[in-house]
């Protein structure tokens, strides 16, 4: 079976040449959708996140706002939304403000990059893996501002240990990206999709693939600053971190961008190493691959994506918090030698042409 | 022997000694007391260079509400109406050291079986105390689920004492010449049906927490105290008894009905936060081992002694009494002048001693780790100002 693979940008650019106003309109719509998707999302992130934690923790929680409280999360949105903006008087006015916009910049620019379906893609660009490192990094600038902008010793303590924390695992979770770039052979993201046809690359790979897999949910985890990594919040030791002194909507920027990071990282490691959009596919079995191709590309993005997320939140009601020189000690003496062992190990492989089903 | 006394003032403005070759500076942090992981009004001033803790200055007084002096101005049985607010995990404890000192002075009687409700409530309360510190344990270690873990197991204790004494947590129990109510019809059942149901539960918490390896990482070896120290800072109760100290006045003085019951006391080596973790874990195992032999036998009798109105006459003079609560040691000094009303009443209270361990604990520890080695200590602040 053939994909009909074309990004929401290449499409608006056919329209072009015809006809300008619909290129425009469809330029409009794509960013409302976008930003409806993110909100929606968001909302319901916080919602499964309220309910799975209860149920790890024997409870039901929200039950009260809606049908088991599905609307619990709009009331959330609409208090975070009345509460009183406090710019603390001491603090630096511009950067405070202006550091909940980069955080929630950077996730919002990712996002337009994910290939959920082989249709629903704002843009694909060949150098998709690379933008999706680069603009992912600004999140932590915005982390950064917050703390040192707050004028708070605990924001100040908590965005120092992200802003370390954040920079060092990028580069464990390149080199696990990297691995399947050198198996894909490409950059480009609806690409590596597309490589994954004969099947996905967490199995495909002799065992390079399930490395990669385990370094980048790790460093990955660790880049959205979740449990066992939310040292930069690490409430339990500096209150509230870096977003100590946010209050109202530019909290819940903070908040937004933080679950949707997480929405980023699942996408993406579905993507990368569960076959995105791809159904599950074994080689050239084609009545096998025939019966998976009946469920729709976008709801196997959507279950894969659903299962990441869930891992994630499992990892966040389990495990307990490491400490700041563990944490680096992890990165640096564990995932980093271990990331590149498994680099030239996948190197090895495509270079002889040893994983399955290669051309 | 000379006290080195210096001001908060004097510490802050003192000289700096960082240690990193880059230009940095120390500086000072308010731990408190407003913050999530010192369990209420506790202050600590913290010196820091960077993530590093040079030194913790415990800051008290926020919650103190003068309970000692209250007592001068009641009888004796009204005296124990209050204490249970000081360390309020451990309110039976509390009730009974007051009562075990009022006994003593005035040589007022007890049956085997006040004795035994007596001991087998207290060892309840011990292990509902050391569950709320296990499920807060791990929330300061950053895992939340323990924390509703430990309350759902101790929910069912606070069930079964609610049945049988009216309140929860602050409860009046124990009294000068017996206990205030017997127990109740369905008390021996409900302990039992929890005996049983804890047990398993106590494998299901080593799974979440003692086997985890960031748990391990975390506590062992850090927030190291010596036997000597913990003996000079006065330390009693489980974070003596981790350094290595077999000092348990169960075992050492017994009271009620211990001389009687088949029990280990769990001592560690090395005084760090993990056995300070492991004696606690190995002392609720201990207290169902007591409640298992003392649940078919508690004896017949009479449950109160004195007639509800009675005046208790304390003959003048000095009289202490101590026993062991869930956190240490907690000893009741009396000063009578023969009169209804006690001259002077003063708790050494077990939290306010294994405090200022953390001084000792905490310096040249990270900032993570001044957060474990203060929940491994298990204070309640309440019973610090008293």
């Amino acid at each position: 079976m053939s994909w009909q693979v074309k990004s929401i940008a290449e499409r608006t650019g056919d329209l072009l040449p015809g006809s300008p106003w619909t290129a425009v309109l469809y330029v409009l719509l794509t960013i409302l959708a976008v930003t409806a998707f993110v909100t929606v999302a968001g909302l319901v992130l916080i919602y499964a996140e309220r309910k799975i934690a209860a149920h790890f923790q024997c409870r039901v929680g929200p039950m009260r706002v809606g049908w088991h409280g599905v609307l619990q999360s709009i009331a959330d949105a609409i208090k975070l939304l009345m509460k009183e903006d406090i710019v603390p008087r001491d603090a630096d006015a511009l950067l405070h403000i202006l550091a909940p916009v980069l955080s929630f910049a950077g996730m919002l620019l990712v996002m337009i990059a994910l290939p959920m379906s082989p249709t629903v893609q704002v843009s694909d660009m060949n150098i998709g893996v690379l933008y999706v490192t680069a603009v992912s990094g600004l999140g932590v600038l915005g982390i950064l501002l917050g703390g040192w902008s707050s004028n708070n010793k605990w924001s100040l303590l908590g965005a120092m240990r992200a802003g370390a924390q954040i920079i060092s695992y990028e580069v464990s979770a390149t080199l696990a990206l990297l691995v399947v770039v050198l198996f894909a052979g490409t950059l480009q993201l609806s690409g590596i999709v597309q490589s994954q046809e004969t099947g996905w690359w967490i199995w495909r790979a002799h065992g390079c693939g399930i490395v990669a897999f385990a370094i980048f949910l790790i460093a990955g985890t660790a880049e959205i600053n979740r449990t066992p990594f939310d040292l930069a919040e690490g409430e339990s030791e500096l209150t509230a971190g870096f977003h100590t002194e946010y209050s109202g909507l530019r909290f819940s920027f903070f908040f937004l961008s933080e679950f949707l990071n997480m929405f980023v990282l699942a996408a993406m490691a579905s993507t990368l190493f569960f076959g995105g959009w791809m159904p599950l596919h074994i080689g050239h079995f084609a009545g096998f691959n025939g019966i998976m191709d009946l469920l729709p590309p976008g709801l196997w993005f959507t279950l894969k994506t659903t299962a990441m997320i869930f891992l994630i939140m499992w990892f966040r009601w389990t495990f307990p918090r490491l400490r700041v020189d563990q944490l680096m000690r992890l990165e640096w003496k564990i995932l980093l030698p271990i990331g590149f062992v498994n680099l030239f190990v996948s190197a090895a492989c495509v270079v002889t042409g040893f994983y399955f089903f290669a051309q | 022997m000379s006290v080195h006394v210096s001001t908060l003032q004097a510490r802050i403005s003192g000289e700096s000694t960082a240690s990193s070759p880059l230009s940095t500076e120390e500086y000072f942090v308010n731990m408190g007391p407003q913050h999530p992981s010192t369990h209420g009004v506790l202050r600590l001033v913290l010196r820091l260079d960077g993530e590093t803790v040079r030194e913790v200055v415990p800051v008290l007084g926020y919650i103190h509400r003068g309970i000692e002096k209250m007592g001068e101005h009641g009888n004796y049985r009204q005296f124990v109406h209050l204490v249970d607010r000081m360390d309020y995990l451990s309110a039976l404890a509390n009730n009974w050291a007051v009562t075990m000192v009022v006994e003593k002075a005035a040589k007022m009687e007890t049956t085997e079986r006040i004795q035994a409700i007596r001991t087998l409530v207290c060892e309840l309360q011990r292990i509902q105390s050391h569950l709320l510190w296990w499920g807060v344990f791990g929330m300061d270690l950053g895992g939340f689920t323990p924390f509703f873990y430990g309350l759902r197991e101790r929910e069912q204790i606070c069930d079964i004492f609610e049945k049988t004494i009216g309140a929860r947590l602050t409860m009046n129990y124990i009294q000068p010449g017996g206990v205030m109510f017997d127990i109740h019809p369905e008390f021996v059942k409900d302990v039992k049906a929890f005996i049983s149901y804890l047990k398993p539960k106590l494998v299901e918490y080593d799974a979440l927490v003692t086997d985890n390896v960031i748990i391990q990482e975390r506590i062992r070896g850090i927030g190291k105290l010596s036997a000597e120290r913990a003996i000079a800072l006065g330390a009693t109760g489980p974070v003596l008894r981790a350094s290595g100290v077999a000092h348990d006045l169960r075992k050492s003085e017994p009271y009620g009905v211990y001389s009687q019951l088949d029990f280990d006391v769990p001592v560690g080596k090395d005084g760090d936060c993990w056995d300070r973790y492991w004696v606690r874990m190995e002392e609720m195992r201990q207290s169902v081992r007591m409640i298992e032999q003392l649940i078919d036998n508690i004896p017949e009798g009479k449950t109160f002694m004195v007639k509800p109105a009675a005046k208790i006459k304390v003959p003048a003079g000095v009289h202490y009494s101590h026993l062991e609560t869930a956190r240490g040691i907690l000893g009741v000094l009396l000063v009578s002048d023969g009169k209804e009303a006690p001259y002077r009443i003063h708790c050494r209270t077990p939290n306010f001693n294994n405090l200022w361990c953390i001084g000792e604990m905490a310096t040249g520890g990270r900032m993570g780790d001044l957060v474990a080695m203060l929940s491994s200590i298990d204070i309640v602040v309440p019973d610090i100002d008293r």
